[in-house]
């Protein structure tokens, strides 16, 4: 398996993710409405729901982007609520955007963001590999990439990240048959090896078959989902 | 990961994102120039050109930063990276600081080519006995300069026509250092019987400027681009 996502993994108090009737609005626009939502480590858990019912905006509160107006939110032990930054460089979010710089290369982007946590050299070489891109593609500008393999280089930035807790928005989005068998063993690995995966995604039967659970949000609350 | 280690990784990569994309030296240097230029014909006389030439250095320097600052953000939030930074978890000190050392290094280069601009279109002259307030002059103003460019740049980069927005923000914040940096560059260069001793006095100004922009910056720039 590989070790960059091997590393991944450091005890904690469990769940990884504890929301409980969480309030969070967007301007005066409510996002999320008393969502309650319990995740333990190891887990893939599949959101899915109409558009705008509020997917997003829990990926982004569990990265601490968005405040909790109202409600109990822990996450990776970090009271959301009392301090919603401390979170932050144990997540990985990989949102509809891929946060890349189109001036640099490839291996530019994964260096650097790798090296935001320290990632070693290997590490940057191993993500890269992990997500096909250690070949020719490493050395090209991501301005001239193609919308799949910008988002493989933002996979492959994310995994130089170690993140305990990953949080993706339509991975899937844009990655040819290869991409997509690539991220989910990527994330299949990671889940193994301990780290938490939150998946937002409307490829059901896709997204359905690597996650371990599935919810549904809808209007801002999060209902389980039979199994 | 500390500031410092965020602040040369955030240079490291801002300058080599330069370096590929060559905007300043290809866009900005020639529009630097050409506003030089400009002023020439507009004022077509040379003894009036020599006597205004330490403040059109400056105002070329002023329009040219809100251009490089703009460039500076727009790699930032073109494709969410910005966000991405923060979910990292990265020191929010230590970006602003990485941020305002690029921008302050591509100002050097800037202000040289306009120094030597004016030394070629104006026929300035440089006299060895300014030389070290000159330098001095240049180094401040640049530090102040660049800490007001990142801050606001930062702050006006979620913002609704930020394009229009940087300039009525900045403009009149640096004004101290439009009008310290010209006197004491005309004290340098011995501007109307000038004397270097009449300069450092403005150094203090430019000094006292960056202080608090590079202190106040660090401080507040997370707050200020956190949602």
């Amino acid at each position: 398996m590989d070790s960059v996502v091997q590393r991944v993994v450091q005890p904690v108090v469990q769940p990884v993710v504890a929301l409980v009737d969480v309030v969070a609005v967007l301007g005066s626009f409510p996002a999320l409405a008393g969502a309650s939502l319990s995740v333990n480590r190891g887990e893939i858990l599949l959101l899915r729901g109409p558009n705008g019912a509020g997917k997003t905006s829990l990926l982004r509160l569990c990265a601490g982007l968005l405040p909790v107006e109202r409600g109990t939110a822990t996450v990776l032990g970090c009271d959301l609520v009392a301090d919603r930054t401390s979170v932050r460089n144990r997540v990985g979010l990989l949102g509809h955007s891929n946060g890349l710089y189109a001036d640099l290369t490839v291996a530019d982007n994964v260096r650097f963001w790798g090296a935001t946590v320290g990632a070693s050299q290997h590490e940057i070489d191993a993500s890269l590999t992990r997500m096909g891109l250690a070949n020719r593609l490493a050395d090209v500008q991501v301005a001239k990439l193609s919308a799949g393999q910008r988002r493989r280089t933002a996979l492959a930035c994310l995994v130089a990240r170690r993140a305990e807790l990953w949080l993706l928005d339509e991975p899937h989005a844009g990655l040819d048959a290869t991409g997509r068998d690539d991220l989910d063993v990527t994330l299949r690995s990671a889940a193994a090896a301990g780290a938490t995966v939150i998946v937002a995604s409307h490829e059901l039967e896709r997204a359905g078959a690597l996650a371990t659970r599935v919810v549904e949000v809808v209007g801002g609350q999060v209902r389980q989902v039979a199994e | 990961m500390n500031t410092w280690r965020i602040a040369r990784l955030v240079a490291a990569k801002d300058l080599r994102v330069e370096w590929r994309s060559r905007v300043v030296l290809n866009q900005v240097l020639p529009f630097a120039a050409l506003v030089m230029v400009m002023f020439a014909f507009a004022l077509d006389n040379d003894t009036v050109l020599t006597r205004v030439a330490p403040g059109l250095v400056w105002l070329a320097t002023m329009f040219s930063l809100l251009v490089i600052v703009q460039r500076a953000f727009a790699v930032e939030t073109a494709d969410g990276a910005l966000d991405a930074l923060q979910v990292a978890g990265v020191r929010l000190g230590g970006i602003f600081l990485g941020k305002a050392i690029a921008l302050a290094a591509q100002l050097a280069v800037l202000e040289l080519m306009l120094l030597a601009a004016a030394i070629v279109l104006y026929k300035t002259e440089v006299v060895a006995d300014g030389i070290v307030l000159l330098v001095t002059t240049f180094v401040a103003a640049t530090t102040g300069l660049a800490f007001v460019g990142t801050l606001y740049g930062g702050l006006a980069a979620g913002a609704k026509g930020r394009e229009t927005l940087l300039p009525l923000l900045m403009l009149p914040v640096v004004a101290p250092v439009l009008i310290g940096a010209t006197r004491a560059t005309e004290a340098a260069l011995g501007t109307e019987n000038a004397t270097p001793s009449d300069g450092w006095p403005w150094i203090g100004l430019l000094t006292l400027f960056a202080v608090v922009f590079g202190v106040g910056g660090t401080l507040a720039f997370g707050s200020l681009i956190d949602e």
